[in-house]
Parts: C-alpha cells; structure tokens; sequence
C-alpha cells in the first residue's frame, strides 16, 4: 500500500507541476528573472500550495500515525548550520542557471528533451558527490 | 512585469495539487514530500542503505514521471517546455542543485513547500538563501551577460 499510495502521491504531484508549467525552465527563469519580463506565476503556485500543506499538515499531524506506517517521520534538527545555508545557495545558484530544480527536472524528463537528460545525469553526479558510491565504513 | 505570461489560475490550481500531495505523502505514509531526498533515496541502494523505503520511492519518482504523459494524453499534444539556457549551464546546473541539496538537506519541495507549511525556521532559512542566490543567478546571466 506504501508503494501504491507513493505512486498515486507522486502522479498528484507531477500533475501539479505541470498544469502550473513548473516543468518548463523558460517559465522558472521568466520567475526569476526580476529585471527583466517578471512572470510572477511561480508565487502563486507556493502561495497555493503552502495554504494547502499548512492546514492540511495541521489536520495530519494532529493524529497519531500516518494510514500506512507506524509514525511521521519529521526532520529533528533545528539550528541553522553553514550546510544548510551553502548546500541552499549552491543549489539556487544551479536552479538560476538551469530553470530546474529536481521535481520539475524528473517530469519533464518524459517529454523526451535532451537538454533535461544532461541536466538530470549531472544531478545524479551532483548528489552522488556528495552521498559517496561507496559504502560508509562504520 | 510580464502580464502576456502571467498565469495566475493554472498556477493556483497546480499549487493546490502541489499541497495535497504533500499533504497525502504525510498522511498515507508519514514522508515530507522532498523531491531531492526521494531521489537521494532511489540512489542510496548503492551505498548499501536505505533498502527498506525504495520501492515507495522509486514508485513516487515513477508517478511524477508518469504524470506529463497523462497530461499530455488528455490535450491531445506533447507538453512543450522550453529551455533558454545554453547546454553548458544546464550540466553544470544539474551538479550544483545535485550536490547543494544534499548539503542544504532540500530543495523546493522539501524546504520550501513542506518545511515553509511546518514554520520550519532551518526550511525558511533555506528557501529565502536559494531563492535569493537564483535571483541573483539570472540577474548576472540574463541582464548583465545577455544570455
């Protein structure tokens, strides 16, 4: 059911990206491109989507568990750390340049572009960078 | 400010769809819906961890491949995207947003949908640091070197 539900979740989500056109880079860099013809279309999609997620996490973690598992699993740390704040602006750095950020890059990966492979292998490259290959020695 | 592209009702309606996914990934499985942690997670097999939450994520990753296609089927056409960019920047893009997510613990999603919803002050920091880093991004490369 985990899996079957993730499926229908990441479909849900997926639709949501591309009816709002979060997969189309030119739209990401028509967003962030504040000089220029500013598009503002990318605050309203976090706008919407924050009002939903803020009364719907309510809801949710007002109860015990989640339907299929046995707790939430939250994020714990709380202090804001160097990583934290280099790992975000490398990655807005990387969003600026491309118009992608790894959501939006893995749908549009379906609309056979060649551009969005070169993107997502570096991505793969990118995270391996950092999490190793290999396995961490205890 | 750019009123021919502005597309305020796709964009609130594709929020929402944004919002309950995640809000069903908490519900139905208890998972913050990070895209960039999902996809660490498809990779972590290869380290030797991790082995117990792949299927669900390799099912999620699937569903958001899954779901242009369905778009695309029901108008009739292939979505069509556009990338402005060079390819250089798209390659060395792909690697700063790969290895800045895992160091920053998120990327849009996870920080900026799911952590801003939860007033996570660690998501805040992060959203206002890359979305103020890509501002600055396309300002250099389309206003000053006229990409």
């Amino acid at each position: 059911m985990r899996v079957l539900s993730a499926l229908l979740v990441g479909v849900l989500f997926g639709l949501g990206l591309t009816i709002s056109e979060m997969i189309n880079p030119a739209k990401i860099i028509a967003f962030l491109d504040v000089a220029g013809s500013w598009d503002p279309s990318l605050l309203v999609v976090m706008a919407s989507a924050l009002a939903v997620s803020f009364v719907g996490y309510r809801i949710v973690l007002a109860r015990r568990a989640p339907l299929f598992g046995a707790a939430f699993q939250l994020p714990t740390k709380t202090t804001i750390d160097r990583p934290l704040i280099v790992g975000s602006a490398l990655f807005g750095v990387g969003w600026g340049l491309a118009g992608l950020c790894p959501g939006p890059a893995i749908s549009a990966a379906a609309l056979g572009k060649g551009e969005i492979y070169v993107f997502l292998i570096a991505l793969i490259a990118g995270m391996l960078l950092k999490d190793g290959l290999a396995p961490k020695r205890a | 400010m750019d009123i021919a592209g502005f597309t305020p009702v796709s964009a609130a309606i594709g929020g929402g769809l944004i919002g309950a996914a995640a809000v069903l990934l908490m519900a139905l499985n208890g998972r913050i819906a990070g895209v960039s942690g999902i996809v660490a997670g498809v990779m972590a097999p290869l380290r030797g961890e991790g082995g117990a939450d792949f299927s669900w994520r390799l099912a999620f990753v699937a569903g958001l491949v899954l779901a242009p296609l369905l778009a695309s089927l029901v108008k009739g056409e292939i979505i069509a995207i556009a990338t402005p960019h060079p390819l250089w920047m798209m390659a060395l893009g792909g690697l700063l947003v790969g290895y800045g997510t895992r160091l920053g613990s998120g990327c849009t999603s996870g920080h900026g949908v799911c952590g801003v919803a939860r007033l996570s002050t660690r998501s805040f920091a992060a959203t206002a640091t890359f979305m103020a880093a890509a501002i600055v991004t396309v300002f250099i490369v389309n206003r000053i070197l006229g990409f």
